[in-house]
């Protein structure tokens, strides 16, 4: 009974899902540790501006993706197939256009903060690191969410249970190891 | 893949009588807004961590702290919120320090960020000692303890004012409070890290 559980079965059955979520934040504070990353950070003027911006979008945009397929599921307007149906195709679709305009959006709000405060940046780079992030992102985190939801779906897991832990884990990790790679691409094409 | 929601819509019968919510203009117009919105309210944090730049390049120690802070401030909350909200309705919850439920939950909260924060510590300060941070173990425990309890006071203020009021004013407290109360405590997350470093490193 959820209602009158003492301090202590908070705590045991909340341990779980945090220490997940610690051992996610330990790695994407590891590469944000990293030489490379900190070369990144001083190079890159406005780089820690975007960042926290940059990993809650993660979160918004693929945990909203993730709650909609799982209602989908739960009303059986989706079935956990691989195929292309229209609602399926249409979600997916808007989550990669949301996490791009977005991650579009939060470079170019960044760049004018920069130069209000007068520190300079720039606009290109700061746009392609986003562009690059967000793509790579996009990519793995609507695949991973679409097995992990169908799979899981299908041996009986409410996704709604997986989908949090999911999105935060992948979200952290990888949101902080694509905007290096991001970086590391728009060093070298500019 | 986009051709057409027009035609799909008029061809299912059922879907005509209410606005079809699984249309990507109606997906993409719902949320650009909210996700742009919470991102400029993100930049306050980053504002922060910009400002610390030099600290954080030179200490790799607290620049681990930092998606960390984030991250378990914002479950800390999300958890507490879906509590606090079951309770509401179930009946137990009650404003009121002797409220059993409510102690229970914030017991919980004091002694997970306790448990967290402790090993986040350690773990920060070992990352950090292996890409050349010089910082010391006693002074990175610190930072992350003092941060992270401060962080619990302010996950179970802000999670029972945020259940208490959109109860007062009629919001349903399961769609209001988990975003509002995360986004908060990611961003207070990272001004309660920095103003812990300024005071002890």
């Amino acid at each position: 009974m959820v209602g009158h559980d003492t301090a202590r079965d908070v705590y045991r059955q909340a341990l779980p899902v945090i220490l997940v979520s610690l051992v996610a934040g330990l790695f994407a504070g590891t590469i944000l540790g990293s030489e490379t990353m900190r070369a990144g950070i001083s190079e890159v003027p406005g780089l820690l501006l975007l960042l926290p911006a940059f990993l809650a979008t993660r979160g918004g945009v693929y945990g909203s993706l993730g709650a909609r397929l799982s209602t989908g599921l739960h009303q059986g307007l989706i079935e956990p197939r691989f195929r292309l149906d229209r609602r399926l195709t249409n979600a997916i679709v808007a989550s990669f256009i949301n996490g791009m305009t977005v991650s579009v959006f939060i470079a170019v709000v960044t760049y004018l903060w920069l130069t209000l405060l007068g520190s300079g940046g720039n606009l290109l780079q700061l746009v392609g690191i986003m562009v690059v992030a967000g793509l790579l992102s996009a990519v793995l985190m609507i695949s991973v969410l679409i097995v992990v939801i169908f799979v899981g779906y299908r041996r009986g897991l409410d996704p709604d249970n997986v989908i949090g832990p999911v999105v935060t884990t992948l979200g952290d990790v990888f949101g902080v190891f694509f905007l290096l790679v991001g970086i590391y691409v728009v060093g070298v094409v500019l | 893949m986009t051709d057409g929601d027009a035609t799909d819509s008029s061809s299912n019968a059922s879907e005509t009588a209410m606005p079809d919510e699984w249309s990507i203009p109606r997906i993409v117009r719902t949320m650009v807004p909210l996700l742009a919105a919470l991102s400029v309210l993100q930049l306050v944090s980053g504002t922060v961590l910009e400002a610390y730049e030099a600290v954080l390049v030179q200490n790799p120690a607290l620049l681990v702290l930092v998606p960390v802070q984030i991250g378990t401030a914002g479950n800390l909350a999300s958890i507490t919120c879906s509590r606090l909200t079951t309770q509401l309705y179930l009946g137990t919850y009650e404003l009121d320090p002797s409220n059993p439920d409510l102690r229970a939950n914030a017991g919980a909260v004091f002694a997970l960020a306790a448990t967290v924060f402790g090993a986040v510590g350690v773990a920060a300060w070992a990352i950090g000692a292996a890409f050349g941070g010089t910082l010391a173990l006693g002074r990175v425990l610190l930072v992350s303890l003092i941060s992270g309890m401060l962080l619990a006071v302010l996950v179970v203020v802000t999670s029972v004012a945020a259940v208490e009021i959109s109860y007062r004013v009629g919001l349903n407290p399961d769609d209001t409070t988990i975003p509002v109360v995360t986004n908060v405590c990611d961003i207070a997350g990272v001004l309660i890290l920095f103003a812990v470093v300024s005071v002890v490193v």
